[in-house]
């Protein structure tokens, strides 16, 4: 007994109990408990156990689309904080965020945010360069670069709902010019070419009050309900829907073949 | 440095910017002579030259508001990270390009069959990765505070209104076309035609490895539609149009009071007043006819002649269906640089307008 080399504390603690009901493998020192490694972990099993080593090179991905999905969670978590303090309503929105400042302890989670977006859509557009200067949209991956289309889309409009909630001149006039182009779409909007065909007798069924324009805002302006709207879109319908779609989209990546190479 | 200043803002009107701006990019991508372009040291000169440049604007202060504009600082990082991974891009692209033309197999073939862990070689990448950018996140929030102006004012419009940064470039071409191409359509297409992308581009070749001369032709389109139309649009809505939507030099004051003489005139005024002397006829269909032909023959035409001629290759590999497909999003893509020169060159307003039904292209 007394010559057996005493194991270090983290030595005890892999071996405890607890640890083992977790980690249901040895230390990944060997490729079987490597590759159990991965296997075993629910977020890490979007992963294969192994990968091409030129899929793997910084300058082949430029991390774009990890750098993206790591941008999206940075949003979700800050966003979260966000919504501890945030009211969607015309009375609170402004004076929150007011608050977020110079009242909530480590004041810069709204900057963390919004700079996180303004990166999170440049991220994208380079991650698109990316997959398409690589030409990886090519058979068998066209269906994967149409969720990334897809994607693209959500992220711009996550970024544009989020853009109303300070309720400041800034974002009020943004999302003003942003959805009066909404009034122009053919036939569904009340200045778009074709809805003055659309009418029963006299009435004309694409108004002001009932066209695109009017469903994107709640309203004839952007006010109080278009607040609300896009908050419940911000907050909870988009980034649902994108979340799903990330997730097709992550684990096409990985039917498909990998990250792409040459053949 | 006054001369330097003025000669900043000629340049950056729309016209002449963008008349640049195409020659440079066609010239870059395709005269043999300048690949020099694709090499370290010339991307090193051009970003020394573009980061001198933004430093020494930063001195002025009219540059300095419209620039350092809390949500503008992402945006010049937006076109230097975009310039740094075309650049890059095309040096991979060109390196393997050489390696092609002496029968060697792209780079990444050399690593493309080795198999490595993602424990811990990948994991440890996305690590690495996720650290760096919270830290770059969190400094950059230490030092830049986000906006904030006065409470919203439905009674109380700023001048200029502007849309947020990513879609400027299609408030951009507000000035070019009507809310309903350039606010809807053309957004819509741009969505379809990125969808449509796999499935009508008929080379097989590049697939998975960098190259520039194996897939000319799609690079140069996308590129032009990203680099210029897009890119190149949000930079000018961003940091050229001022009050009234007015053009504005970067070192140009603001000036609510700058008057630009509008003198625009439509397609069936040219033709019924200015060449045949009649006044407009009163009935639509008429008074437009010259132009719905043109659009028309735009759109049938001219992919029915290429077809035959230049594309007859393509047209032959893709099928009718496609090849109408891919020449449609083609054309409409072109007919902003059609549009925006019939508006510098000749005032054109509209091709086709019929007020009466909100239809003006
Ligand atoms: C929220 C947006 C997006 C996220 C989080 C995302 C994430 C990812 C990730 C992590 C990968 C693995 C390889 C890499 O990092 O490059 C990937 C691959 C891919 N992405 Fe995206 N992506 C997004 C948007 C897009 C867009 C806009 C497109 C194209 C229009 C796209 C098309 C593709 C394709 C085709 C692949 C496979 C590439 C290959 O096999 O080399 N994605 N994406």
């Amino acid at each position: 007994m007394a010559d057996a080399p005493r194991k270090s504390l983290f030595t005890q603690f892999r071996e405890s109990q607890i640890w083992n009901s977790i980690f249901r493998h040895g230390p990944p020192d060997n490729t079987r408990n490597r590759s159990l490694a991965v296997l075993t972990n629910v977020f890490l099993h979007l992963h294969p156990v192994k990968v091409r080593k030129s899929g793997l090179r910084l300058k082949y991905t430029w991390c774009a689309g990890g750098t993206t999905f790591f941008l999206f969670l940075v949003e979700t978590v800050t966003g979260l904080l966000l919504m501890f303090y945030y009211r969607p309503t015309a009375e609170y929105a402004f004076s929150d965020i007011l608050d977020l400042r110079a009242q909530v302890p480590l004041g810069i989670m709204r900057e963390i945010h919004r700079w996180g977006a303004h990166a999170m859509v440049i991220a994208v557009w380079l991650h698109m360069l990316r997959v398409f200067m690589t030409g990886s949209y090519k058979p068998p991956r066209e269906f994967n670069w149409n969720i990334g289309v897809l994607l693209l889309v959500l992220t711009l409009l996550l970024s544009f709902t989020g853009y109303l909630l300070p309720w400041d001149q800034l974002a009020m006039w943004a999302v003003t010019v942003g959805s009066n182009m909404a009034r122009a779409t053919p036939f569904l909007g009340n200045e778009g070419p074709g809805a003055a065909l659309l009418k029963v007798g006299d009435i004309s069924l694409v108004t002001a009050g009932d066209d695109a324009r009017f469903a994107l805002l709640a309203g004839r302006f952007v006010g109080a309900a278009a607040l609300l709207r896009f908050y419940v879109l911000h907050c909870v319908g988009i980034p649902l829907v994108a979340a799903v779609l990330m997730a097709v989209h992550f684990w096409r990546v990985r039917k498909d073949g990998g990250i792409s190479g040459p053949l | 440095m006054q001369w330097f200043k003025s000669a900043v803002d000629w340049l950056c009107n729309p016209p002449i910017l963008f008349t640049l701006i195409f020659i440079v990019f066609f010239l870059a991508y395709l005269w043999k002579k300048l690949t020099w372009l694709w090499t370290p040291r010339a991307c090193v000169v051009i970003f020394l030259a573009g980061g001198l440049f933004v430093a020494y604007g930063l001195t002025d202060p009219n540059f300095r508001a419209i620039v350092t504009k809390p949500d503008n600082v992402p945006i010049v990082g937006m076109l230097f990270l975009t310039g740094f991974f075309s650049w890059l891009s095309m040096y991979l692209g060109t390196r393997n390009d050489a390696r092609i033309g002496k029968n060697l197999p792209p780079e990444e073939k050399l690593e493309s069959e080795i198999k490595i862990l993602v424990w811990p070689d990948l994991v440890y990448t996305e690590f690495l990765c996720m650290i760096l950018w919270s830290v770059l996140l969190i400094i950059w929030s230490i030092y830049l505070k986000a906006p904030i102006e006065e409470p919203a004012n439905p009674a109380k419009t700023p001048n200029p209104s502007k849309a947020p940064w990513y879609f400027l470039g299609l408030q951009e071409m507000l000035v070019y076309y009507d809310p309903w191409i350039a606010g809807v359509l053309l957004p819509g297409l741009i969505i379809v035609g990125l969808m449509a992308l796999p499935y009508i581009d008929p080379n097989k070749k590049g697939n998975g490895y960098y190259t520039f001369a194996e897939r000319k032709w799609e690079i140069l389109t996308f590129q032009f539609g990203y680099l210029v139309l897009w890119v190149m649009m949000i930079i000018t809505g961003t940091f050229f149009r001022g009050p009234n939507q007015n053009f504005f030099g970067p070192f140009e004051r603001w000036d609510v009071h700058k008057v630009v003489p509008l003198s625009n005139i439509n397609l069936s005024e040219v033709f019924w007043v200015k060449m045949l002397n009649l006044g407009l006829p009163g009935n639509w269909l008429v008074r437009e006819g010259l132009g719905i032909i043109l659009v028309l023959a735009y759109f049938t035409v001219i992919p029915m002649f290429l077809g035959r001629t230049l594309f007859k290759r393509f047209f032959e590999k893709m099928g009718m269906v496609r090849f109408q497909i891919l020449m449609f999003l083609l054309l409409c893509m072109v007919s902003l640089p059609i549009k925006m020169y019939l508006r510098w060159l000749f005032n054109m307003h509209y091709v086709v307008a019929i007020p009466e039904y909100f239809f003006n292209i």
